[in-house]
């Protein structure tokens, strides 16, 4: 009961100070409601703000992360391109290089080869140079010969003067014109009259030589070709002393025709085979008559009949293609048929140049 | 009585006119042989030397009753009877045409066909002159069946029948290229081929002309002679002493050369250009122009060939050509290869010029005696040379008198190479050159006044103005006009 007590005086303490703390709580309620409310409000917005920033802090980070990706994922294609394309140009800068020294070379070697050039220009002046002096020395022949022949002719000339005048010889007694004895020797003249032999009237020999050439051309016998015959020698007058063979046995064995074996003989391009064969033109020029061609004689009007050559004759008489035609015939080309270009003016043109001789 | 009528008319010259031929023609059916002779050679000699008496020849219609019975008769009548037909036939077209209308080819080749040398050098002596009139009778002449019998003829020894055989063959073939072709298939060029080596001068002329008219046609049939290996045989020709056969072996050679760049190859590798040019320098006058044409057709082709031909002193023998000659016809076909000489590249220009050739050039263009034809040439030549020559010392004469359409490119080529050469620009100050220019008038705008005007940018102006004319009176009135400073 004390403690009741106790408490009962403090109640009216109690009660007082409970009255006056509500009392001054309730004072104070509104205001500090109010800071309560401000206290309260700051603190929000602090939080707020704070959670704002923290939300736009995250949507900078994952924008900024995100950025950086796509940034970085088209940098490196933009990268891959870049390199690419350097690439392709180093590689382009090389091809052209290649190209050019390929191309330069090429164009230098093959299309304008100046060496080439250079030394086919050498090469022909020098084979100029040979063919001029070929020319030159067959030039220099062809005139060596030219005076030669004129030489030649000039000295037969004097010889057949000679001969004809060979009474101007000096005898033992009378000296002849060419022999004069104020002369301290004979003049040359002389001395050819001494060697040469009298010309003596050959009149008939020289016309019958003649005739016969003129036999001989039309019947076109063989020209001379090889010795068939042996040489006749002159008549020895007295045989030589001394151990030598017999003339005619040593002509004998000179001129033996060649035997030769069958491996020569068979062969076609051997002088023998080759010697035959020159025989092919007479075979041509007299190939089926074996008549004569003889002119002014009865025997021409009596046998020579025309005989055409056999390879222009069919069985019917002359075959007309290879003669007659060798083309197809264009009727209204020719101008055969047109009349008489006689008869208007002929004015004579004259269309040869050079005049065959 | 006969044979005096006969032998009187064979002396007579031309006197006695168709009567003459009424007389002798019943005597051509007389029974002996030798009046029958006689009267076709007074019938040969007669027409022979007249054209009107060849046409009373034929008027009176003496032709077929002369080659009827051809075939049977001696050789004699049949070589005279060639003579008659060759000496009517020679005369004109129209009298050869008459010859072979009776009939005369087939016989011709009957007597072509004969052995005696005699006959067959007549009757191909005929168709020779029958041939050459035009194409139409040369196609008779083969269509006869002539041109095989005529190589036979090629191949026989005498040397009269071969020329007259080769000349036939050349007459034949230089009408068409058919008429080559079909000598060519008769195996001629071999034959010819051979002849070219044989000592006889006519022979030679005759084988030569032959084959340069089978070759002028085409390249092939070209092709074909230059296979028969004629080469280097052919230069031995041109060194001949004969100044026909020199001409014909350099006509062949032009013939075979303009075809195409290859066979001008040919002809210079085996050294033909050289053989040319000393056979140019060596002859005179119509023979040389062959070989003129040839150097201008192988030069023509390209220009490594034109430098063989520099190369091988072709250019002194055409200036002397220019200078020499009177004819104008060959001074125009030495200015033509000059002009294709020089016209390839800057090199070939200067070779050219250097030998001195751009003032005889100019001076035949000047001169009013020169043909129209030749101061075209000298014209084309002077101008192609010109476009490419840039060799200042050889361009500094032409300066002085040259026309106007020359002056032009001479001036061009002077733009062309001072922006370029410092000495050349000093040279053509000390020469007169500049002086020279200024004193040029041209229409403004043209093409002379373009390039005056780049050679004088390249000078400074002081000089320029010094050089124009009237520049002293300028600077005599200056010296008027000027007021003295006290």
């Amino acid at each position: 009961m004390a403690a009741l007590a106790r408490l009962q005086e403090k109640l009216q303490r109690l009660q007082e100070e409970y009255f006056l703390t509500y009392r001054a709580i309730d004072e104070e309620r509104k205001t500090k409601y109010k800071a309560a409310v401000r206290i309260q409000r700051w603190f929000r917005a602090c939080r707020v703000r704070a959670y704002l920033r923290h939300l736009s802090k995250m949507a900078i980070l994952i924008q900024k992360w995100w950025r950086g990706y796509l940034r970085r994922k088209y940098f490196r294609e933009i990268v891959e391109r870049a390199y690419f394309i350097k690439k392709l140009e180093f590689y382009n800068e090389m091809a052209v290089r290649i190209q050019k020294m390929w191309r330069g070379y090429y164009v230098r070697k093959y299309i304008h080869n100046f060496s080439a050039l250079k030394r086919y220009l050498e090469a022909v002046s020098l084979n100029n140079e040979f063919v001029r002096s070929e020319l030159q020395e067959y030039a220099e022949m062809k005139e060596n010969e030219e005076k030669m022949k004129d030489l030649e002719k000039k000295e037969e000339e004097e010889k057949y003067q000679a001969r004809k005048m060979h009474y101007l010889l000096s005898t033992a007694q009378i000296p002849g014109i060419y022999n004069s004895p104020l002369r301290k020797s004979p003049d040359p003249m002389e001395l050819l009259l001494r060697k040469s032999k009298p010309l003596t009237h050959r009149k008939q020999k020289m016309g019958s030589s003649l005739a016969d050439e003129l036999y001989c051309w039309p019947t076109c016998e063989k020209p001379p070709a090889f010795v068939t015959t042996l040489p006749l020698l002159p008549a020895p007058r007295q045989k030589p002393q001394g151990p030598f063979r017999d003339p005619g046995e040593v002509l004998r064995q000179r001129y033996k025709p060649l035997e030769p074996t069958l491996r020569v003989r068979e062969s076609m391009n051997s002088p023998p085979a080759k010697a035959r064969e020159a025989t092919g033109r007479e075979e041509w020029r007299s190939p089926i008559h074996d008549n004569k061609f003889l002119p002014f004689s009865s025997y021409h009007k009596n046998a020579e009949k025309y005989e055409p050559s056999i390879c222009n004759s069919g069985k019917y008489g002359r075959e007309a293609y290879g003669t007659k035609y060798f083309r197809e015939v264009n009727p209204k080309k020719w101008i055969a048929d047109k009349k008489n270009h006689l008869e208007s003016e002929c004015s004579a043109v004259s269309s040869h140049e050079n005049q065959p001789e | 009585m006969s044979l005096r009528l006969a032998y009187s008319a064979v002396s007579g010259r031309g006197c006695v006119k168709i009567s003459v031929v009424c007389l002798l023609r019943p005597l051509l059916l007389d029974v002996i042989p030798s009046v029958r002779q006689t009267v076709a050679l007074a019938l040969g000699r007669l027409a022979d030397h007249d054209v009107e008496m060849a046409e009373a020849v034929v008027k009176a219609g003496i032709l077929p009753q002369l080659i009827c019975l051809l075939p049977e008769e001696n050789r004699y009548y049949k070589k005279t009877a060639a003579f008659v037909l060759r000496a009517i036939a020679k005369h004109s077209p129209q009298l050869a045409q008459a010859v072979v209308q009776c009939g005369a080819l087939e016989m011709l080749v009957v007597c072509l066909e004969d052995f005696d040398p005699g006959v067959k050098e007549g009757a191909s002596w005929t168709f020779g002159y029958i041939a050459r009139h035009n194409a139409e009778l040369s196609q008779a002449v083969v269509d006869a069946g002539a041109v095989p019998l005529l190589v036979l003829c090629i191949q026989e020894p005498e040397i009269a029948l071969k020329r007259i055989a080769a000349s036939t063959l050349s007459d034949i073939s230089k009408h068409s290229p058919e008429l080559a072709q079909t000598v060519v298939d008769a195996g001629a060029i071999a034959h010819l081929a051979q002849m070219i080596t044989n000592p006889d001068a006519k022979l030679k002329r005759q084988v030569l002309s032959a084959l340069s008219q089978i070759a002028k046609h085409s390249v092939d049939l070209a092709e074909l002679v230059v296979e028969a290996e004629i080469f280097p045989v052919v230069l031995t020709c041109l060194k001949d002493s004969d100044e026909y056969v020199k001409k014909n072996g350099a006509t062949l050679i032009r013939e075979i050369a303009k075809h195409t760049p290859e066979l001008s190859q040919f002809i210079v590798n085996s050294g033909g250009v050289a053989a040319l040019i000393d056979c140019i320098g060596s002859c005179r006058g119509t023979v040389r122009l062959p070989g003129i044409m040839t150097l201008g057709y192988v030069a023509a082709h390209s220009e490594n060939l034109s430098m063989a031909v520099i190369v091988s002193k072709g250019i002194s023998p055409l200036s002397a050509c220019l200078i020499e000659e009177h004819e104008d016809h060959i001074k125009a076909a030495a200015a033509w290869a000059l002009g294709q000489i020089g016209r390839h590249t800057a090199e070939h220009a200067r070779h050219v010029a250097t030998a001195n050739v751009l003032p005889t050039l100019l001076d035949i263009f000047v001169d009013t005696r020169s043909s129209e034809d030749l101061k075209m040439k000298t014209k084309k030549a002077l101008k192609n040379i010109l476009q490419k020559c840039t060799y200042l010392p050889a361009l500094e004469p032409l300066l002085h008198d040259a026309p106007p359409n020359i002056m032009k490119h001479v001036i061009g080529q002077f733009s062309k190479v001072l922006p370029h050469d410092s000495k050349a620009r000093r040279l053509f100050v000390t020469t007169g050159g500049l002086k020279k220019v200024q004193e040029i008038k041209a229409e403004p705008g043209s093409l002379l006044q373009e390039y005056i005007n780049t050679i004088n940018n390249c000078y400074p102006e002081e000089i320029v103005r010094y050089y124009s004319p009237g520049y002293s009176e300028i600077l005599l009135e200056r010296v008027e006009n000027y007021q003295p400073v006290l």
